[in-house]
């Protein structure tokens, strides 16, 4: 399925940029006339995986973040947010609510807000080479 | 802009947060937040969201790390004036914000 209209953008593991990343992608998603609460939900969804690339996936390091937002058929956006650092070992475990290696201040609620904010989440990881999760939405109500 | 006013009134300490709370910005918040509750050893330190447009689960992180921090000097933490887009987050975490 190819889509009508994307998007792709790069940029280095810097926590500055988190601000950036969601606000870049909700400027792409107004073009399907999202309610605000879709595109609130789209910004908390992003937020999310791109912190969880700089806390988790670079964690002693800087790497590249790369963001590719896609708009399809039928109101369908598509975020990927790629990373090639450190990947997850056990994606399911990853995946449990509470569960985090982020320390005290993580409430490692990361992917338990992605899946509820979001209406599918694909995780894939392989350890050593990176991690890719895309998270898929359908816009507009109307 | 995100920031943080803190006032002090006795043994009660507010932290009127405002703007958009993620990551990056949780660790700033938490620092300037935790000097003053160190210096202060406040009984209640209320955190208030109302001026807060943006949280991501960063936030319940910043919420449990103070509210682990003022339980070690023998305080509480209360959440107060969440607005609805961040009632969401909070109820993930099961955390209750009062009016």
């Amino acid at each position: 399925m190819k889509p009508i209209n994307t998007v792709k953008f790069t940029f280095p593991s810097r926590s500055v940029n988190e601000g950036f990343a969601r606000s870049a992608v909700a400027a792409f998603a107004a073009q399907a006339d999202p309610t605000l609460d879709q595109l609130a939900d789209i910004k908390t969804a992003v937020s999310e995986a791109v912190t969880n690339c700089i806390v988790h996936a670079y964690r002693d390091t800087i790497g590249l973040i790369a963001v590719t937002v896609s708009f399809y058929e039928e109101n369908e956006l598509r975020i990927i947010v790629a990373d090639k650092g450190c990947g997850i070992e056990d994606v399911q475990q990853a995946m449990q609510p509470l569960f985090t290696t982020g320390g005290e201040e993580r409430a490692g609620l990361g992917f338990a807000v992605m899946e509820s904010f979001m209406d599918q989440i694909k995780v894939s990881s392989k350890p050593g080479r990176g991690t890719r999760v895309t998270l898929v939405k359908k816009l507009g109500s109307r | 802009m995100t920031q943080v006013i803190i006032c002090e009134d006795g043994e009660n300490m507010t932290a009127m947060l405002s703007g958009e709370i993620d990551h990056h910005w949780a660790a700033i918040l938490r620092e300037q937040i935790d000097e003053r509750v160190r210096a202060a050893s406040p009984k209640t330190l209320t955190l208030d969201f109302s001026g807060v447009t943006f949280m991501d689960s960063s936030g319940i992180g910043l919420i449990l790390g103070r509210h682990r921090l003022i339980n070690s000097l023998g305080g509480i933490v209360v959440v107060q004036k969440a607005p609805r887009e961040i009632q969401r987050m909070l109820s993930l975490a099961e955390i209750e914000s009062k009016e």
